[in-house]
């Protein structure tokens, strides 16, 4: 039964009240879904998100290239043997030789030298640490001290890379650079922004 | 003077103005013993109505566009009549808006002004603050330069530290994958519109509960607790207007001074108003060598650095940062003492408002320089071997920041505190 105090009855404008805020509630939530979602990327900018072809047969062993792909620079290093022979001899100071944090590269690049093919290595040149774009510092010693093997290094917060893009231990940077999906088109040529086939 | 009686009365009968003037210029009381620190509200209130004057006339030549802004903000410079001067005052005006910010802070903070009945007063204050970060925060990015660019890539890659949604949440803020167009784009509205908009509201609700409770003063006595028996008027209280309108006036007059010289003598204060890298074109493909925010947000950038990544993640450095801002809410809870004022905290007190100055300051020296800039501790040392000097001095003064508040509760309350006077000393 309802109670009626001078002609009221509370509980029915209760009901009302907390039915009427409801709904409002609910109407507002929705419409400001389009407001929301507008802030995403837009068709224009997912469109220039698109893979990009790279021709490697251009790269000269021991060097690297820079290409762009979803306006992140993105690092092909040739590597050459000596370079990729040293990657396991200071395995001992990574953060995270055994790339346990698996989000950091495709299951196809889940191996020692973080690449498909093992002398090239694709890499976003973004440090994970803040997004500063680390400089390339490819020559054993040199200014990076006589314990220096070859690797990254991240201007912004001194993070330290090695040639495979793995974070040395005491860096700021929580995780190895990431590698970007890509995939062989053919021999030379190198898509990036798409995955390989798990067949590899 | 008949013919200006009946105007007014006219108006007053449809817009209750005299009695407006009344309640919050000639007859609103404010405590007579006001020293140089209670001018720093009033140049706020100049220094923001500044800020959105030079702003409308910057946006008329302004392009917030990727392609254009660069070069826009070089033709307001050059080719503009006068630009410059509206430039320089817009961003000369940003830096010393935080200084006045500041010290209006530190005021509030010695004097026990965000204690009752002050807490909802403190509160807006707080969130003012928050907001003219933001604001700051959204108007760098606008001339586009390197430090424009990469302040805000870093800035944003913060929200991509939150667990689970943080990716996702980063590419809305932005609008892209990386700072672009798009990004610059919203920027300048919320710098423009919205924020601008949003604080002309918190500052009235500001100053609508400051005058309900009335300002606090440096002994931290409640004038309204001893009035004229016979007018009610606060003993101690002199009107707002004339007395503190002209002594605001001085104060006014001292800060366009400094101002002034700042704007046609030194604009960029040694890269600290503006910095030098920003003097290069944004490009996303290259980072400069350091990148430092501008000066008033260094403290809380330095508490980011200072604190290392656990479980590989970069989210507790910030929210230690955020934790660092948001704090402040709570000091009116925090805050146990018996005293509002400094002049009567004991000297436990004091020695912690030290400290925390001291820390405030470290940390905003620390938050401009690279963290290697005093080398590594060497090696021999046990634990901190290798670590930088620079940032083991940040995490202990990162400590000593929080300290400040986190035991407030204890320290306020075992504090010995002085008899307070039941007038305000002159």
């Amino acid at each position: 039964m309802s109670k009626k105090y001078n002609g009221f009855d509370k509980d029915r404008r209760k009901f009302l009240l907390t039915a009427t805020a409801i709904t409002g509630a609910v109407g507002i939530s929705v419409a400001g879904i389009p407001f929301v979602t507008s802030m995403k990327p837009s068709e224009k900018a997912k469109a220039a998100g698109a893979s990009v072809a790279v021709d490697t047969s251009k790269i000269e062993k021991g060097s690297l290239l820079t290409t762009e792909w979803r306006g992140q620079p993105v690092w092909i290093l040739n590597r050459t043997e000596d370079m990729v022979k040293g990657l396991s001899k200071m395995e001992t100071n990574l953060a995270d030789p055994q790339l346990k944090v698996t989000s950091q590269q495709p299951k196809y690049c889940q191996n020692p030298t973080r690449s498909i093919k093992s002398d090239l290595l694709v890499v976003v040149g973004i440090c994970t640490h803040l997004g500063c774009s680390p400089t390339a510092k490819l020559q054993p010693k040199g200014d990076m001290g006589d314990n220096w093997t070859g690797g990254f290094f991240c201007p912004c917060h001194g993070s330290k890379f090695d040639l495979a893009g793995r974070v040395y231990k005491g860096s700021p940077a929580p995780t190895n650079l990431v590698v970007p999906p890509h995939k062989y088109i053919d021999e030379k040529t190198i898509l990036i922004g798409e995955d390989q086939k798990d067949e590899a | 003077m008949e013919r200006k009686n009946n105007l007014m009365t006219w108006v007053d009968e449809r817009l209750p103005v005299s009695s407006f003037i009344k309640n919050h210029l000639t007859q609103y009381y404010a405590p007579k013993n006001f020293n140089f620190l209670y001018f720093f509200g009033a140049l706020a209130i100049v220094l923001f109505a500044l800020q959105i004057l030079t702003g409308i006339f910057l946006t008329m030549h302004y392009k917030p566009d990727a392609l254009h802004a660069f070069a826009s903000v070089e033709y307001i410079m050059r080719d503009v009549s006068f630009g410059w001067v509206i430039r320089y005052m817009h961003s000369t005006g940003a830096s010393l808006f935080f200084v006045v910010i500041y010290m209006h802070m530190f005021r509030a903070i010695i004097y026990g002004s965000y204690k009752k009945p002050r807490e909802l007063l403190w509160i807006f204050g707080v969130l003012i603050f928050l907001l003219l970060m933001a604001e700051a925060f959204f108007g760098y990015l606008l001339p586009w330069g390197q430090m424009s660019y990469w302040g805000a890539q870093v800035i944003v890659n913060l929200f991509a530290t939150v667990p689970f949604i943080g990716p996702d949440l980063a590419e809305w803020v932005r609008g892209d994958y990386l700072v672009s167009d798009a990004t610059l784009n919203r920027f300048f509205a919320f710098h423009v519109i919205a924020l601008p908009l949003a604080l002309a509201g918190l500052i009235f609700l500001h100053l609508a509960a400051l005058h309900s409770v009335g300002s606090n003063n440096p002994d931290g006595i409640e004038i309204k607790l001893t009035k004229d028996k016979k007018t009610g008027i606060p003993l101690d209280g002199i009107p707002f207007h004339p007395y503190y309108t002209v002594k605001d006036l001085i104060g006014l007059t001292v800060f366009l001074i400094v101002f002034t010289t700042i704007i046609f003598f030194m604009p960029e204060v040694g890269g600290y108003f503006l910095e030098h890298n920003n003097f290069v074109p944004a490009d996303p493909l290259v980072t400069p060598a350091h990148i430092a925010p501008v000066w008033y947000f260094t403290p809380f950038y330095s508490i980011l650095r200072a604190v290392p990544p656990i479980f590989n993640s970069q989210f507790p450095g910030v929210a230690a940062m955020g934790a660092a801002v948001l704090i402040l809410f709570i000091v009116p809870w925090l805050d146990k003492s018996k005293v509002k004022s400094i002049r009567y905290k004991g000297a436990l007190y004091k020695k912690w408002l030290a400290a925390f100055v001291l820390s405030f300051l470290i940390l905003g020296y620390l938050g401009t320089v690279p963290s290697n800039i005093w080398g590594q501790i060497p090696n021999f040392i046990p634990l901190l071997g290798g670590l930088d000097l620079a940032t083991f001095v940040a995490r202990v003064f990162t400590i000593v920041y929080f300290a400040f508040f986190v035991l407030m509760p204890f320290y306020s309350k075992k504090d010995k505190t002085k008899p307070v006077p039941k007038r305000v000393t002159s």
